[in-house]
């Protein structure tokens, strides 16, 4: 049917295609839903590798959110875009999953704060002439050794940035899927943010990782 | 430090701590505690002019929020590549998620 679904939920005929996405589902006949699966799968498996790291994980992540989509997709009321709706289900079971794993191959946040003298005076190198983001990502693994590094991050403060600079979730949905206070949520992103531009320095400066 | 030897790095600093006692010059320490709130615009219009007069006055801060803003830049950047992250479909997870649901 050519069906007019396209991955981006949000474009200027979105309900038409979620409508459409939709009726599919509850439907449940096998080659439509197949092709709606294969269709999510890529960006949801995204997703979830992004917040739980280990490739086993994010597709448990991804099974059950798929499970979930379908269970609940009577309930989803297009007061959102559905691929935003989905999102949010992908995100929230990532974060169950990990919930039960413990890591202990993390950088210190403390070490990579920036440093004041007594005076209150910042310590910081003066560059001359930093590598832009953008001529940095047109290399083509630019993304990847960002990511390696974000990875590195302690996992309170890693999931704030993935969520919020990333995800693009706002503070206090960040502040309900995790739990926390909104302060916390901005306290633990500004440390995690600081933290990533010193493991970035080398890249940004044009020395290599 | 960088190779521009140590005295004019200490006169810096001692500029510095003069700077920081003028009326509405706040502390790099003090700057910091603004920078999210800043780049988030949750910051009133003094609080604003106290801050971008601080950046104005302040290379190390300069030098800082723009490395500050880049690293930010790049994090964001890996949001924005979903296809590129997966080429293929992962054949697997499909199968497992249609057989899960025909059950
Ligand atoms: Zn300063």
């Amino acid at each position: 049917m050519g069906c007019g679904l396209e991955a981006d939920g949000k474009s200027s005929i979105g309900t038409t295609i979620d409508d459409d996405a939709v009726i599919t589902l509850k439907a449940g006949e096998p080659r439509s839903t197949e092709r709606f699966v294969r269709l999510h799968v890529g960006w949801m498996l995204a997703v979830a590798t992004r917040i739980v790291r280990d490739p086993h994980h994010a597709e448990d992540a991804v099974q059950n959110a798929f499970a979930n989509i379908f269970d609940k997709i009577d309930e989803f009321g297009g007061r959102s875009a559905l691929k935003t709706w989905m999102h949010r289900i992908v995100v929230n079971e990532s974060l169950m999953l990990l919930r039960k794993i413990k890591r202990t191959d993390t950088v210190s946040i403390d070490d990579l704060q920036p440093e004041f003298d007594a005076n209150g005076c910042r310590f910081e190198d003066h560059w001359a002439a930093p590598n832009t983001p953008e001529a940095l990502l047109l290399q083509s693994d630019m993304r990847a050794q960002v990511m390696g590094q974000i990875d590195l991050l302690p996992d309170t403060y890693r999931i704030i940035l993935v969520l919020r600079d990333i995800e693009e979730l706002t503070t206090r949905e960040v502040a309900e899927a995790l739990e926390i206070s909104e302060a916390n949520v901005k306290v633990r992103l500004h440390r995690a943010r600081a933290a990533l531009k010193r493991l970035l320095e080398p890249l940004v400066k044009g020395q290599g990782l | 430090m960088s190779k521009a030897g140590q005295e004019p790095i200490r006169r810096r600093r001692r500029l510095h701590g003069m700077m920081f006692r003028l009326p509405l010059m706040i502390t790099c320490e003090a700057f910091e505690d603004f920078i999210l709130a800043y780049l988030e615009g949750d910051l009133n219009a003094r609080q604003t002019f106290v801050f971008e007069l601080h950046l104005k006055l302040c290379r190390e801060c300069r030098d800082y929020l723009d490395a500050y803003r880049k690293a930010l830049e790049l994090a964001k950047a890996c949001g924005s590549d979903e296809a590129a992250v997966l080429q293929k479909v992962p054949e697997d997870l499909v199968a497992a998620v249609l057989a899960a649901r025909d059950c």
